[in-house]
């Protein structure tokens, strides 16, 4: 099935040799860093995770995402969202793979990875966290390619892929809870402290990831002659909105116990992002962006005459994708480090080199998609005509 | 205990005798250990941070008195350079590649928890020695996704295994008192002469690091092993600045000190229970 993706025009093939070349540059640096040690990167004693970890934390929540299409879908039987459901698994397939390589770029010692398996241990995060993470891309190459194929021959979708349909729903909350736990469970470090950090997580996933999905199922129909269908782009664009809001009325949580209940530890990292502490507010500009951004688009998705409009509908999806990226893949893993468990101010700014990883795994990850996107579509039109 | 519940163990117990009630409940009434727990502070507020018995067969710790580093100039410094040489750690000289194993700190960073109003001038030129507080309740050990941070079942030290470290850095997260340090880069690279650029010397008796490893003090293991004491503890010589023995032992020097004079620890508030404790 895969010879699908071997047969496209040359747009297809220039936006391939485009995220190739970016998915080179990375590789470069990477060899670079591997050859130095991870000091190629901005991180330091103080910020010991960056933006590799950042992204990670993002992109899980971008495959959790997939799942607001399969529940609706599989388990409400809502029969329009039939045509981008598989969307959905390639995206979380995609997207976990991204998460994989962020893992890896970001170990000092990448070839002892396999260590996590020969010495299990469960009471490490990172350990529950490899396990759902690796499930979850098993799960949907099984269910988007199986069903696909299945398509293609169009013949019913084998009975045994059932349940792995229905475990793979449940699962994808574990995967966004258990990456949540990472940081909600550490002593000292009162940002992350919090026990809505998982469903925060959740919030803000299931609102970036079907927001991308809308991007790239609109771009299909630009340049692609794909229909979604009317119906499910507006039952996407609720799913969106009721996230957003409730990512956005957890935020205002947050700040509630931290700021009523006065206590520094709470406030200090919620100072440095949004307002500067003692003078550091390098991530200020940012994260007021993220907010406003991400208010306006959350309002302006829900907008009748945005949804039905096409343009609009794709800026205010990607403004919220921003939005939630900034929040997510910046401000919540940078800003737990800061200040120190010594209340010292140590500020980060990732290297050209990491930034250059960092671009080269989202090509690698784009690439997966285009491809897994492409053979879709062929036998979406193979199907539909 | 209010009277429902002592109610209810009273009944556990009965029904424990009559062999059909959970046998953890009799064992407590045999043992009086219900009685013994009344009245004693639960610890939320971190009224336990010195921790309770170490389930290991020794627990060593250290105290550090901290009016004897501020009264002998260069003391701290010693103890520095002693652990420092001994463990091949380098010095890279920047903020951002530095690996520090102990370490001066300031009252106010040392413990931020408590209040810096209108403290003395004494408090806060106080020099405090820093590092590991080989916790018995770790969270970097609970962190680690391959134990390769790990703790010694015979001496409660929390070590390292440089060759198990996958370089994850979640140890570093875990930890509430920024103990640990990343090799970012190779600490035995060599200049064009051939000698070390970061390390004055390699002392052979102990293994030197890769890129991308986590280290820590390890309370000088391989030293307790041979008998001898931490070489911090050892450059303190007999100034009385630091004091190192076993928890676990009623009859240990540090457990008198503990007893008869007044210490601190490190955020006792997030139940590491750390084995350092601190005459102010």
């Amino acid at each position: 099935m895969i010879d699908k993706a071997l047969k496209g025009d040359t747009r297809y093939w220039i936006w391939l040799a485009f995220l190739l070349g970016v998915m080179t540059l990375g590789g470069l640096s990477y060899v670079q860093q591997f050859k130095y040690g991870l000091g190629y990167t901005g991180m330091s004693r103080d910020v010991s995770w960056g933006v590799y970890i950042a992204q990670f934390t993002f992109l899980v929540g971008v495959a959790a995402g997939g799942v607001m299409l399969v529940l609706p879908y599989y388990l409400h039987d809502f029969k329009a969202f039939g045509r981008i459901t598989v969307l959905g698994e390639f995206m979380a397939i995609a997207a976990v793979s991204m998460c994989l390589m962020f893992i890896l770029a970001d170990l000092g010692q990448p070839a002892r990875v396999l260590n996590v398996i020969l010495h299990p241990t469960p009471n490490s995060m990172l350990f529950w966290d490899m396990i759902v993470l690796n499930g979850y891309l098993f799960l949907n190459i099984i269910c988007g390619w199986v069903i696909l194929n299945a398509e293609a021959k169009e013949v019913p979708p084998p009975k045994w892929v059932k349940p792995f349909v229905y475990i793979s729903i449940p699962w994808a909350i574990s995967i966004h809870t258990v990456t949540a736990f990472l940081y909600a469970g550490l002593p000292g470090r009162h940002f992350w402290l919090t026990a809505i950090m998982a469903p925060r997580f959740l919030a803000s996933a299931f609102a970036a990831g079907p927001a991308l999905l809308l991007i790239c199922a609109m771009a299909m129909k630009k340049y692609a002659n794909f229909d979604p269908g009317e119906k499910a782009v507006n039952k996407l664009c609720t799913i969106i909105s009721y996230a957003a809001i409730a990512n956005f009325f957890f935020i205002g949580l947050e700040f509630f116990t931290a700021y009523y209940s006065n206590i520094p530890g709470h406030m200090h990292t919620l100072d440095y992002l949004f307002f500067g502490l003692e003078g550091h507010d390098n991530l200020v500009p940012f994260m007021r962006f993220s907010m406003v951004l991400g208010l306006i688009a959350t309002i302006a998705i829900m907008v009748p005459a945005v949804r039905r409009n096409d343009r609009y509908l794709v800026i205010t999806c990607a403004a919220l994708f921003l939005a939630l990226w900034i929040d997510k893949g910046v401000g919540l893993v940078l800003g737990g480090f800061v200040p120190n468990p010594l209340e010292y101010i140590t500020e980060y700014v990732p290297t050209f080199g990491e930034l250059m990883i960092t671009a080269g795994i989202w090509a690698t990850g784009f690439f997966i998609l285009t491809i897994l996107y492409k053979v879709a579509l062929a036998v979406d039109r193979q199907i539909h005509g | 205990m209010d009277i429902k519940r002592r109610k209810f163990l009273k009944l556990a117990g009965l029904s424990a005798v009559a062999g059909i009630g959970a046998p953890s409940a009799f064992n407590m009434l045999l043992r009086g250990e219900v009685s013994a727990s009344e009245g004693k502070p639960s610890g939320h507020g971190g009224g336990e941070g010195h921790g309770a018995a170490s389930t290991t067969k020794y627990r060593y710790g250290i105290v550090i008195d901290v009016r004897k580093f501020a009264s002998i100039k260069g003391l701290a410094g010693k103890c520095i350079k002693a652990c420092h040489t001994i463990h091949n750690v380098p010095n890279y000289g920047n903020k951002k590649d530095e690996i520090k194993w102990v370490w001066v700190e300031s009252y106010e960073h040392a413990f931020p928890e408590h209040s810096q109003y209108k403290r003395n001038e004494r408090l806060h030129k106080l020099p405090i020695l820093t590092m590991c507080n080989h916790c018995d309740n770790p969270p970097c050990v609970r962190a680690c996704p391959t134990q390769a941070t790990f703790k010694n079942k015979e001496n409660g030290i929390i070590m390292m295994d440089y060759h198990r470290c996958i370089g994850c850095r979640f140890c570093m997260a875990a930890c509430p008192y920024g103990a640990r340090s990343f090799n970012w880069r190779n600490p035995r690279e060599k200049d064009s002469q051939g000698r070390y650029r970061f390390l004055e010397r390699i002392n052979p008796d102990y293994p030197c690091r890769m890129r991308g490893v986590v280290e820590k003090c390890t309370l000088c293991v391989e030293r307790i092993d041979r008998g001898q004491i931490p070489a911090c503890v050892e450059a303190t010589g007999n100034t009385g600045a630091m004091i190192f023995g076993d928890l676990n032992d009623p009859n240990s020097e540090i457990s008198r000190v503990l007893r008869e004079t007044f210490t601190i620890q490190r955020k006792p508030a997030v139940g590491t229970h750390p084995s350092l404790f601190y005459i102010i």
